[in-house]
């Protein structure tokens, strides 16, 4: 070769062979794009348009006006945002020693405990939810049992109100919770355990100090999926809750069903949606800054 | 003894997992000052003895005293030891100041002591400078610096460390072991070194202890263990010997049928083993007294370098004959031609070199 004719060898080829590979990529995302635009993107993109759209059928701001001013309207939202951020904290308070438990465990026993705790999911979300108003209902289990054992002379009202709803949402939640925190504390470095220990650290402060912080994003995450299910939860709060504890999401569909109020049950939506992304945000905010702790 | 370092005693120290034994009555006396290595291949039980001088594993009995002080039933936290951990074992949501400065922290160091204190240890470790760094942002190499300065910066008496340079690639690991052995000539602790790496265990340690099946082996200089292996398993294990076979009848030692002279262990009958290190034997054309001699065929000759590693087959012919490996020094280009391949050979090992074990 000449110094002249300066031909790069294969170099047009090898241009292909990289084109070729980011169209495969594409053909691969493809599916789920367009699945995301048919039922994602286009749906939420009407609800938006409808929600500003007034009962006369004209551009308005009615429906958000509305909920504004309606007492019902802002106690549906605190109820919702109380009830999300109850069952949060009280998956955290159970699901955070378990994980813990199992991430300390061999991987066989941790594998066997990890089924015990998907178990629920083998089972319907409406089949579960009734299963505890069988329980917890008046006449239910529970109540006969303890009034059996002499523990109690009056049932006690464990449904139909706050607690059962609690209980309920607890129960289907805790998986979300217990999934990305205990996945987060098996990769923590039990070595890391162990050089805090030999350098002087009680077991106590050891944790505090090593394992605690290791764990919060995995910790994090799952707050973050636990919250926002629960923020749009209907099912369980409508069964359990028995009218009493009333959420956004059956406002929403109250409206619908009950008004053909589209518009009041967009905006809703628009409404949740928009608070949901708010939190996210931040959350992921606090996410990263933590990682950024990590490097 | 100074007050910088500890003497560590260890005795009858058993640890069985259900049939199988992973140290089996263990003793050994480790002196103040002293850098002893723990020398053994993987499940020997080196690295079980380590975990329970730190407390992270407790034998089913025995004594662990530093100095006169019975420390077998302390939780790791209580024994004021310092640690070098195999993957370092550094707190990855800290900067390379937090790490350091944690021992001092949890011991209630003021902030200005600790800052002097971890400066010191960086400086010692040669990270000066990188105190804010976080831990992902640092080489394999410098993690291990950070792990060291960790495990120093409170002064302990006692230094352990797992197969710290492992990790490591060959040249910067041959830097650090100077380098370890430059920093405890100067801090002076205790040290107790475990690794599987026999070269390394040769050139740190003041003296080796070779474990194997959870029992010692031998204990010694490294000079004593590699002139003077116990018996073939550690002759095999450490340097690159070939094991020939030897039976001796009234003092009169034969290989293959063939007299041969031994400098010492010729005074039991029964079946030895030869050793033969690569470095010792050598090349011969003619038979001169005082070496041993034996024949056989060139196999093969590798290249490596500072030497060339020939590999020779005693009786040929055999099938299960002996291979005997000579290095010959690189030396000088005007060094006379090595014999080829396939060529016949004769090799010399002199009779001081010439020792059998069991």
């Amino acid at each position: 070769m000449t110094i002249v004719d300066m031909e790069k060898p294969n170099e047009r080829g090898l241009q292909q062979v990289a084109a070729n590979e980011r169209l495969t990529f594409f053909g691969l995302t493809l599916p789920y794009l367009l699945m995301v635009t048919a039922l994602i993107v286009i749906p939420v993109g009407w609800l938006f348009y409808l929600s500003f759209i007034g009962r006369d059928g004209s551009l308005s701001f009615e429906n958000y006006e509305r909920m504004m001013k309606s007492k019902a309207y802002i106690r549906i939202f605190l109820t919702t945002f109380k009830i999300s951020i109850l069952t949060t904290i009280i998956c955290a308070a159970i699901g955070y020693p378990l994980a813990y438990f199992m991430s300390q465990l061999s991987r066989k026993w941790a594998n066997i405990c990890m089924i015990g705790v998907l178990i629920p999911f083998w089972t319907s979300l409406l089949v579960r939810t009734y299963a505890w108003l069988v329980l917890l209902q008046k006449k239910g289990l529970l109540n006969n049992m303890a009034i059996e054992m002499g523990l109690i002379s009056e049932p006690i009202k464990i449904v139909h109100n706050t607690t059962g709803t609690l209980i309920g949402m607890v129960h289907i939640m805790l998986p979300f919770l217990i999934l990305p925190l205990y996945a987060n504390m098996r990769a923590i470095d039990k070595d890391a355990l162990k050089a805090a220990s030999s350098l002087g650290a009680t077991p106590t402060r050891a944790f505090w100090t090593v394992f605690f912080p290791l764990s919060l994003p995995g910790l994090l995450a799952g707050l973050l999926i636990v919250f926002v299910l629960c923020l749009g939860f209907y099912v369980t709060p409508a069964i359990l809750g028995g009218g009493r504890v009333i959420m956004a999401a059956m406002k929403i569909s109250s409206n619908i069903e009950l008004y053909f109020s589209w518009g009041a049950a967009s905006a809703l939506g628009v409404v949740l949606l928009v608070v949901t992304g708010i939190i996210l945000f931040i959350a992921s905010k606090l996410v990263s800054m933590d990682q950024l702790g990590n490097r | 003894m100074n007050e910088t370092s500890l003497n560590i005693s260890i005795r009858d120290v058993t640890k069985k997992y259900d049939q199988f034994y992973a140290l089996k009555d263990v003793s050994l006396e480790i002196n103040s000052g002293e850098f002893m290595t723990l020398l053994g291949p993987s499940g020997s039980g080196k690295t079980t003895l380590l975990m329970v001088l730190a407390g992270f594993t407790n034998p089913d009995y025995g004594s662990v005293k530093f100095g006169d002080e019975e420390v077998i039933l302390k939780p790791p936290h209580l024994r004021g030891i310092g640690m070098v951990f195999q993957n370092y074992a550094l707190f990855p949501h800290m900067t390379v100041e937090q790490n350091v400065g944690y021992p001092q922290k949890l011991r209630g160091v003021s902030t200005s002591e600790t800052k002097r204190s971890v400066e010191e240890a960086l400086n010692t470790v040669k990270l000066e400078g990188l105190g804010h760094r976080g831990i992902n942002e640092l080489s394999g190499g410098q993690r291990q610096r950070v792990a060291l300065a960790r495990a120093i910066v409170f002064k302990p008496k006692i230094l352990l460390m797992d197969e710290p340079l492992s990790a490591l690639d060959k040249k910067l690991r041959e830097e650090m072991q100077i380098e370890l052995r430059q920093l405890h000539d100067t801090l002076n602790m205790t040290t107790v070194y475990v690794t599987h790496d026999q070269k390394e265990a040769l050139t740190m340690s003041d003296r080796i202890t070779v474990i194997n099946d959870g029992e010692l082996m031998q204990l010694g200089t490294p000079n004593e263990i590699y002139e003077h292996p116990n018996n073939h398993f550690i002759a095999d294990f450490i340097g690159e010997s070939s094991l020939l076979p030897v039976a001796v009848r009234n003092g009169k030692a034969s290989l293959n049928g063939e007299d041969i002279t031994l400098a010492e262990g010729a005074e039991k009958s029964g079946e030895f083993l030869l050793v033969v290190r690569p470095e010792k034997a050598f090349l011969a054309d003619k038979k001169i007294k005082g070496s041993n001699y034996f024949v056989g065929k060139l196999i093969d000759s590798i290249f490596q370098g500072e030497s060339q590693l020939l590999v020779v087959k005693l009786n040929a012919d055999d099938d299960d004959g002996h291979e005997v490996r000579v290095r010959v020094p690189n030396e000088s280009v005007t060094q006379k031609a090595l014999p080829a391949v396939g060529e016949n050979v004769t090799i010399g090992l002199k009779v001081a070199d010439s020792y059998v074990v069991s």
